[in-house]
């Protein structure tokens, strides 16, 4: 006697049971998906399932007749990730699957409790895999979002800014990677050339930790601006910056460095002759 | 056969460089130049490669060899113009051109050649 295909007699009967645990769920996210919707998406899921499994390949997740119902998990649990559902619910979903056939079955056969059991055991190991497709595709899905934030983040922290004639300012806000070096880099070249300013002033008061390979970083942006024909200041050197700078053994001597911005801008008033004064009333 | 014209500013040599470089024309323009800053006398050497958009390690290994050249003959040489994904690459390759001076256009070239150079004040005015 095959369960499984008993299942599909019962259809009707396994939608209500899933959805009744899926509704009773206290974590049922009624803000992120109406319950139609919930209903459709279950409906899509179950006939795949009920399609695909039979008494002959339960015990192989890998078999290819096991493709549409991995395919809708995925969506389901990629989609799902980028909603904003938790890890638990995205999990209680397949597993409240599980808890409705296990129901239908006893109500089936509970004159036949060795088959029962049988059964229950192949099953409960299909949901694990089950459950292990849906939380690699979950995280995949997180990962992806995390990874579009992590370049939203870099593109916008970014500006350049013409503080006066010939002077740029750069205020560089967290982390320095090789790829924001890039783009920093890339961005106030361009700006150099745009703007044609003989000064850029680096100001790291943003940057939580300077190691030796941000500090080489900052070496390659500086050398960058000067091929340009631009020179380079960095200033917002906090205390921690300079003593870690100077133990890590990094020499930035070669760069004009200041402790604060105004100081900075002040230099640079210096190399283009400037002179800030107030108004002789 | 491409040649890249070596133009005489006065007491400057000015070279445009407009074309792709490849290795042969390089190696070209660094003794044409050479010779030019030996027989002119000159005691600046501009070198424009705004048009420039590709290097290598070669091409900037020759930029170098040039201002060191003109260096021992007394001639500053001033590279303007670099396009910022140039700058890039000959940082990532480890060139970081020292010795040689650099300014973002021919004008502002010209003006750090002049303040690097104590000219007699007749020469400067022949120049203007």
């Amino acid at each position: 006697m095959d369960l499984f295909k008993a299942l599909s007699k019962k259809r009707s009967r396994l939608l209500e049971l899933w959805m009744q645990y899926q509704l009773a769920d206290i974590s049922l996210r009624e803000d992120l998906m109406e319950n139609e919707e919930l209903r459709a998406q279950s409906e899509e899921l179950l006939d795949a399932f009920l399609k695909a499994v039979t008494d002959k390949n339960v015990e192989n997740v890998d078999d290819p007749t096991y493709e549409p119902i991995i395919e809708i998990l995925s969506g389901i649990s990629i989609s799902r990730a980028r909603q904003g559902y938790s890890p638990k619910e995205t999990g209680n979903y397949v597993f409240s699957l599980r808890d409705a056939i296990l129901q239908v079955w006893q109500a089936e056969f509970s004159n036949d409790l060795a088959v029962l059991f049988a059964a229950t055991l192949k099953l409960n190991k299909l949901f694990d895999n089950l459950g292990i497709i849906t939380f690699e595709t979950f995280i995949k899905g997180r990962e992806e979002v995390i990874l579009r934030q992590t370049d939203e983040i870099s593109e916008i922290s970014t500006p350049v800014i013409r503080v006066w004639d010939n002077i740029l300012a750069l205020p560089i806000i967290g982390t320095l990677d090789s790829s924001r070096t890039q783009i920093v880099m890339e961005n106030l070249l361009q700006q150099i050339v745009d703007t044609g300013s003989s000064i850029a002033i680096l100001d790291i008061s943003g940057v939580p930790a300077v190691d030796s390979l941000v500090a080489q970083h900052l070496l390659k942006t500086v050398a960058a601006t000067r091929l340009m024909g631009a020179e380079c200041i960095i200033s917002g050197i906090r205390p921690e910056i300079a003593q870690t700078v100077v133990h890590l053994g990094i020499d930035l001597s070669n760069i004009i460095t200041k402790a604060t911005l105004a100081s900075a801008l002040k230099q640079a008033y210096n190399m283009l002759q400037l002179e800030v004064r107030k108004v002789q009333k | 056969m491409d040649k890249i014209p070596i133009l005489r500013f006065g007491h400057f040599l000015l070279v445009t460089i407009q074309v792709d470089l490849y290795d042969r024309l390089a190696l070209n323009l660094e003794s044409d130049l050479i010779q030019m800053v030996s027989k002119t006398q000159a005691r600046g050497v501009l070198i424009d490669i705004s048009a420039l958009s590709i290097v290598d390690s070669f091409m900037g290994r020759i930029i170098g060899n040039i201002a060191g050249m003109s260096k021992i003959m007394d001639a500053q040489t001033v590279v303007v113009g670099m396009q910022p994904a140039v700058a890039i690459t000959l940082i990532e390759l480890g060139l970081e051109l020292k010795g040689v001076y650099t300014a973002l256009n021919v004008e502002k070239g010209m003006s750090l050649l002049q303040s690097k150079i104590s000219l007699p004040d007749e020469d400067l005015d022949n120049i203007e």
